[in-house]
């Protein structure tokens, strides 16, 4: 428990400052994205000079992957969706299932449990015994159970990313300040109004905290168990492309896996941004 | 009117009910995967999975395993604590550096490692080599990430101080930046070091010639369902107890933080 | 002569049983009719938020009664509010003051329009108009217990606890924030019920104070202030009456606190 209010504090006070540093907006803007226009070309200057078939030029990464799942066609959007079906619709699709079955079990679970006088007691040494289970060695146990299909993947990635959304949910709810309780019943707020009003709202923080490692695991769980036992998704898609000779294929694959990592992250970050608007402004960015 | 006084409540201790609540789910656990729906070749009975458990921990040549895993995982942690803590040092020391790193160093956090793993394949083959390289590669960035950072907040007030008191800029250094960093540096090596677990069991169920998810994956191609529970019940126990270690460590080492006061 | 708005009959709280037992309060008695301003000081750790907690309802005594409009208070009575000590915990950051303000009011029955003329009304009265938009953190420590007052307000109690609310605030703050209280129980008619560690606070604000004494609490004087209304920060405090009633109160605190461990029930 201990670790796991350390580490989302702390992680949370770094991210919050490290995106908090900014040398001015639009300098910021430039930095950032210089930086990694820098990267992009080193790499093509380092990959065209060693021609080397593993890692090949990024011009040729970035073509193949327009090539793959852009189109000339402006009614589709500019993209190609029969690719776009196979390669990455799956893959995301299981990975939302999987995170908000797991989001909604681990939230609903946590309040009650958190909520329940001495449940958490009770329960915390089992749950923190499967949260420390590596989640790729969930993968075998599944298998069997499951087999091969999206059925086993969304069982998959819900089982492995509840337990950081089940602890930090009953870990928020249990630290509800008494005072903020007793406030409550004071001016007799009812029990139901008391939770949405003040139990979630004291502990969203945390929650999010947890909301936000599980999605860095959900997408571990994505890829790889595409990887071991699959027909579609961007992990099977890479693997493919490996073993079949297709560098180029594996890493636009890998290309477009960390475009989407990085919205997916972008994304949530901006949604946690905008629900813990108070949170953030009240810490002030204090560590 | 006189209320009566209070019951005199003997209440368990909090370990009491932990352990009652670990007792009580095998004891459900076990009655269902005896009784239940499951076909037992898929769901074995929980007492079977414990025996195997048991059978393992005290098994040489699984416990050989086990080891080869550690193996991957502590040089590849090591590499990346040797490379990245120095590496962290010095981007973390200018401003425009890092600023520059943290674009970048956002875009590759949540490319997920795992997808290197054909890669990986690839370069270095199934051995341990490949384990490896993935395993540094992915303990780089939470341990880079947490030096950066460290070092970056470190207070320009504490600094100062030192330098007036005569300290050139290493000792500078050594004696107030790398010891106010530490407490971060050590959250990114806690991190790390459950990364690399993932990175080093994923590589291994993925193909890798040894390691405990090569032995688990073996187990369930031998239909063995009773094995594969138990090396995951075994892979749990690790997780477990490299957290612990590193947690213990932690308060050991920087339980003066007020962060940690607080979360106790 | 007036009602008893709330009556304390042999209250009595024990922390834990058997050696580990802790007597927070013993045989206290006393009552405030409608309508009143009773302050009540004493020592530290005399137990005086344990007894606000006792009459509140948030904490059930283990002997003894606390009866609010004849009826035994059993759980938190429906018109009753209290103003915290801690006011940075006792309001809701995630709501802007407007909503900490009306939070309580959903089941009042009140139209929406009701409310917010409510909520309005409260800010008014507290000197905080037009922050309703604004959030708790963003305002200073005495502005925030404005707030809560103001909540208080708004909930139009029949009784209004207080439980040392001015003591995390400066000096000049507190003195503001006294008059505030002054004003709003002339406005409003409240009755109200302060603890205070404070002695010139509790002699200036009340028309009785009681005396408790050390831990296990009793209520050791119960004195009238027969000061005159408007009171004045410095007008009041200059007066010969309220020198000798201050006198009287700091000099039977003294005793309390010096009395110690004679003072513990065998």
């Amino acid at each position: 428990m201990i670790a796991t209010v350390t580490e989302t504090r702390q992680a949370r006070g770094l991210a919050a400052r490290w995106r908090a540093t900014a040398t001015g907006r639009s300098s910021g803007f430039l930095v950032r994205w210089g930086a990694l226009l820098a990267v992009g070309v080193v790499w093509e200057l380092l990959a065209t000079r060693s021609r080397s078939p593993f890692f090949p030029p990024m011009t040729d990464i970035l073509t193949r992957a327009r090539d793959l799942w852009f189109s000339g066609d402006l009614a589709a959007g500019f993209v190609a969706w029969d690719r776009v079906q196979v390669d990455l619709v799956p893959s995301f699709t299981r990975l939302a299932l999987g995170w908000l079955l797991a989001a909604g079990v681990g939230i609903v679970a946590g309040v009650v449990i958190g909520r329940a006088r001495n449940l958490a007691d009770y329960v915390d040494p089992l749950v923190h015994f499967l949260r420390a289970i590596p989640p790729p060695a969930l993968i075998p146990p599944f298998l069997i159970l499951l087999g091969q299909g999206d059925r086993m993947k969304v069982a998959l990635i819900a089982f492995g990313v509840v337990w950081p959304i089940l602890l930090n949910t009953i870990d928020g709810v249990r630290s509800v300040d008494q005072v903020q309780l007793d406030t409550a019943r004071i001016y007799g707020i009812g029990v139901r109004r008391r939770l949405t009003h003040i139990v979630l709202p004291a502990a969203a923080p945390r929650i999010f905290a947890g909301l936000r490692i599980s999605l860095a695991i959900a997408l571990i769980l994505m890829v790889l168990s595409e990887m071991v036992g699959s027909v579609d998704g961007i992990g099977f898609g890479i693997l493919q492309a490996q073993r079949s000779f297709q560098y180029v294929n594996m890493w636009a694959g890998i290309l477009v896996l960390g475009i989407a990592g990085y919205a997916i992250n972008a994304g949530f970050l901006r949604i946690e941004r905008r629900v813990l608007a108070w949170h953030r402004a009240e810490k002030g960015g204090a560590r | 009117m006189a209320r009566a006084p209070r019951p005199d409540r003997r209440e368990l201790p909090r370990w009491g009910r932990g352990l009652v609540g670990v007792i009580v789910v095998v004891l459900l656990a076990e009655a269902f995967t005896r009784a239940g729906p499951v076909n037992p070749a898929y769901l074995p009975p929980v007492s079977d999975v414990l025996l195997r458990v048991v059978e393992l921990l005290t098994s040489a040549e699984f416990l050989g395993q086990v080891a080869l895993t550690l193996q991957a995982w502590a040089i590849g942690l090591g590499l990346a604590v040797a490379v990245g803590v120095p590496a962290g040092v010095v981007l973390g020391s200018s401003n425009f550096v890092y600023s520059a790193t943290r674009a970048l160093v956002e875009f590759l956090r949540p490319i997920p490692s795992v997808a290197l793993i054909p890669l990986a394949i690839l370069l270095f083959g199934l051995g341990t080599e490949m384990k490896v390289s993935l395993v540094v590669y992915a303990s780089l960035w939470p341990i880079l990430f947490n030096t950066i950072y460290g070092m970056h907040d470190v207070d320009p007030v504490a600094k100062d101080t030192a330098r007036i008191y005569g300290f050139g800029r290493l000792a500078v250094l050594t004696r107030v930046s790398l010891p106010s960093a530490a407490p971060f540096i050590y959250t990114g090596v806690r991190i790390a070091a459950a990364v690399a677990l993932i990175l080093a069991l994923s590589a291994e169920i993925l193909g890798a010639r040894h390691g405990l998810g090569q032995w688990i994956v073996a187990a369930g191609a031998a239909s063995r369902a009773d094995l594969v529970y138990a090396g995951v019940v075994v892979t749990g126990l690790l997780g477990f107890l490299i957290n612990w270690v590193t947690v213990v460590g932690e308060r050991r080492l920087f339980g003066w933080q007020p962060a940690l006061r607080e979360a106790q | 002569m007036s009602s008893r708005l709330l009556a304390v009959e042999d209250l009595g709280l024990t922390y834990g049983t058997g050696q580990t037992a802790h007597v927070a309060i013993a045989e206290l008695d006393f009552a405030i009719t409608t309508g009143e301003f009773v302050s009540i000081v004493g020592p530290s750790g005399a137990g005086k938020t344990t007894l606000l907690k006792c009459i509140s309802g948030l904490l059930p005594p283990t002997s003894g009664d606390v009866r609010l409009s004849g009826q035994v208070v059993d759980r938190v009575p429906d018109r009753l509010a209290m103003v915290f000590q801690d006011y940075s915990r006792s309001l809701f950051p995630w709501l802007t003051v407007g909503g900490n303000v009306d939070l309580p009011l959903g089941r009042q029955g009140l139209t929406r329009q009701d409310r917010r003329k409510r909520v309005e009304e409260s800010l008014n009265a507290v000197g905080l108009a037009g922050f309703a938009e604004r959030h708790p953190w963003q305002l200073s420590g005495g502005m925030q217990q404005r707030v809560a007052i103001a909540r208080a307000l708004a909930y139009q109690p029949e009784i209004l606890l207080m439980d040392e609310p001015f003591a995390s605030v400066d000096a000049q703050t507190r003195a503001g924030l006294e008059d505030l209280v002054l004003a709003v129980r002339e406005r409003f008619a409240m009755t109200i019920l302060f603890v205070t560690h404070d002695i010139d606070e509790s002699v200036y604000l009340a028309d009785r104070v009681l005396v408790l004494s050390r831990s296990p609490a009793r209520v050791v004087a119960d004195l009238e202030t027969a000061l005159p209304h408007p009171r004045d920060q410095i007008e009041t405090k200059e007066r010969g009456d309220f020198v000798h009633l201050r006198g009287e109160v700091a000099r039977l605190i003294r005793a309390e606190s010096m009395a110690g461990a004679s003072n513990a029930i065998p």
